[in-house]
């Protein structure tokens, strides 16, 4: 017999009390839980994918746009831009390296991005199968998509236009799947990554054999950007160009000359996120909210529970109290039922976010992509336990108190 | 050895009880006997230090309990006093074992279960040891309450009516339960009763007057 035998057993005794209060805390915890791990999950995504990005120069249009489609790659392109104007801003002496882009196809849902080997070295990724590509139409997948779908190395596809599979489709130019990358946690695992020259054919701008032999008598200098063809290229367009600063200044200057340019603007990674994340905070603190009350609620419930089965149990204190049980004893056993009931009730609401968020990418496509997985465990889940072991004291003190007071001569003399 | 001196009670402003002055050698039994109202209650509840004397003296094994804090009197209660109430309240979230074994628990001694073991084969419960509280008869519900009060071989037995609620053949049966248990157990038995049946069972008897 202890103090714990006894508390286990006056929950055991009220099954379906004990599983309504377990069941509805854990609901409180799970939904706080959840909101914690994919936001701390999300935000650690954001700065790893926008991590030596400091700007992204593309076509006017809303800059968070911009942003989220050339580093995140949820949305859809503002534009392009020509290939002779994103050189002379990488020029520029505030720039110390500058990545081209160029999006606007797709395959099974999976955007291919054409752009050069400087990109995937942001992201150290480094093929697991196969090589990097050396000519046009060559493409590396991304690790979660070589698992989505499958393809082998060696293997033919036609990419469609836009984000979905339903786009035109350009029949008449395949891809090669050349290589397969190693898992890199970051975005480029969702990407099918090729050359510039690539999206160009398959939009009819570039054939092959036209490289560097085929420029005009007036020019012999290689693009900075896209060496196979001829810097100042006008005709050749872009989606954007990732800029990496040389110095602090850059980032007081070059937004400004960017974006007084007609045809360009700059957004920066770190500025639209923060605002992006302003913009969903309102959702998020209303899904807060929800779990606070969920938890408030639980622990009245608790309370209430407590307080209705002390009465029911005035004569089992008294009981106890005769043979030899001292007050504080009688006051810690109803405390231990309470934190006893929050601990489990936590302990079952962090199962079941881990659970749920562990297994929602089994169901739903756009979770796998999200990239969010239930199997990291943060300290911030020990805060949550601590916090409801404390409101389950809470609730229970004054039931606690209540038993505490309790005169057992009255009652064993009241019957 | 029980001895209760000059011992009286104040409810409020206007209700007073004053109690006989009496006392009880140790394995020797003694019956409170009185009406309703009387203050047996009251009487049983101050020896057992269940109520905090005001006025008075009782000593119990040598030990005046006026001199005892609360969880000093609480301890003492434990180890050296056993109860059985009307009512024969068992708690029902435990198995019969675990009702017992609550008495050395709660009165911080050792939790033999040897000795559960021997108390429940010498009331005839040896095989509902593990049963539910809810599954027992009323007899059997009696006889558990009887064998918690002794587990601990305390040096006095209260009964507060133990038989005021049972028929004659009833009655019978458990106050002589009572009896050979106190004495296999080597303990005072002091009931307390409004019941006349008694009388003829118990040679010292204490009467309790107030209006």
């Amino acid at each position: 017999m202890s103090l714990w035998v006894l508390v286990w057993n006056y929950l055991r005794s009220r099954p379906l009390n004990t599983a309504l209060n377990i069941f509805l805390l854990g609901l409180g915890v799970a939904v706080a839980t959840i909101l914690l791990i994919s936001n701390r999950q999300l935000q650690e995504k954001i700065t790893s994918n926008s991590r030596g990005i400091d700007l992204v120069v593309g076509a006017k249009g809303s800059p968070l746009q911009l942003i989220l489609c050339n580093i995140f790659h949820v949305d859809f392109p503002t534009g392009n831009i020509r290939l002779n104007e994103a050189e002379r801003i990488s020029k520029n002496r505030l720039v110390r390296e500058s990545i081209p882009m160029a999006l606007g196809d797709s395959y099974m849902g999976y955007r291919i991005v054409g752009t050069t080997r400087a990109y995937s070295a942001l992201y150290d990724a480094n093929p697991a199968e196969g090589a990097w590509w050396n000519k046009p139409m060559e493409v590396a997948l991304g690790s979660a998509v070589s698992q989505t779908l499958r393809l082998p190395l060696g293997a033919h596809f036609t990419s469609s236009h836009g984000l979905t599979p339903k786009g035109h489709t350009h029949e008449e130019q395949q891809f090669v799947v050349k290589g397969i990358l190693a898992e890199t946690n970051s975005v480029l695992d969702n990407l099918i990554l090729t050359s510039i020259e690539s999206i160009w054919q398959v939009h009819d701008l570039y054939h092959p054999g036209e490289g560097l032999q085929g420029i005009r008598a007036d020019s012999t200098i290689a693009s900075p950007l896209v060496p196979s063809v001829a810097a100042g290229d006008s005709t050749k367009e872009i989606t954007s160009l990732l800029i990496r600063y040389r110095s602090a200044m850059g980032a007081v200057q070059l937004p400004r000359w960017v974006n007084s340019q007609s045809s360009l603007q700059a957004a920066s990674p770190a500025f639209e996120t923060a605002r992006l994340f302003s913009i969903l905070g309102v959702g998020v603190d209303i899904i807060r909210g929800f779990a606070t009350v969920l938890i408030f609620i639980s622990g009245l419930s608790i309370f209430i529970a407590l307080y209705n089965s002390l009465k029911e149990r005035k004569y089992d204190l008294a009981i106890m109290r005769s043979m030899g049980a001292s007050k504080s004893k009688i006051f810690f056993s109803v405390l231990l039922e309470g934190s006893a009931l929050t601990f489990f009730g936590t302990l079952f609401g962090l199962a079941l976010a881990h659970i749920a968020l562990f297994s929602l990418p089994y169901f739903l496509d756009e979770a796998q992509k999200s990239g969010i997985t239930g199997l990291i465990f943060y300290p911030e889940e020990g805060i949550i336990l601590a916090g409801s072991l404390l409101l389950g004291i809470l609730c229970a003190t004054l039931p606690a108190l209540q038993a505490y007071r309790t005169d057992i001569s009255k009652v064993l003399a009241g019957n | 050895m029980v001895v209760v001196s000059s011992l009286r009670y104040q409810y409020g402003s206007d209700k007073a009880l004053s109690f006989p002055d009496f006392s009880v050698e140790k394995g020797k039994t003694c019956l409170l006997l009185g009406n309703s109202g009387s203050g047996k209650t009251t009487l049983l509840h101050l020896m057992g230090g269940l109520l905090k004397i005001q006025q008075g003296k009782v000593e119990i094994s040598d030990q005046d309990l006026s001199q005892l804090t609360e969880p000093q009197a609480d301890r003492f209660r434990g180890k050296y006093m056993g109860f059985i109430f009307q009512r024969n309240h068992l708690i029902l979230a435990l198995s019969v074992k675990k009702n017992l074994l609550m008495a050395p628990f709660l009165a911080n001694m050792k939790q033999d279960e040897i000795r559960v073991d021997e108390v429940l084969w010498e009331l005839g419960l040896w095989k509902k040891k593990h049963s539910r509280v809810s599954d027992l008869s009323q007899g059997q519900v009696q006889r558990v309450a009887i064998a918690r009060a002794v587990l601990n071989k305390p040096a006095v037995l209260f009964a507060d009516e133990p038989t005021s609620a049972l028929d004659d053949y009833n009655c019978d049966r458990v106050i002589h339960l009572l009896l050979s248990v106190s004495e296999q157990n080597q303990c005072t038995l002091v009931v307390a009763t409004h019941d006349q049946r008694l009388k003829s069972i118990f040679p010292r008897q204490v009467q309790i007057q107030n209006q």
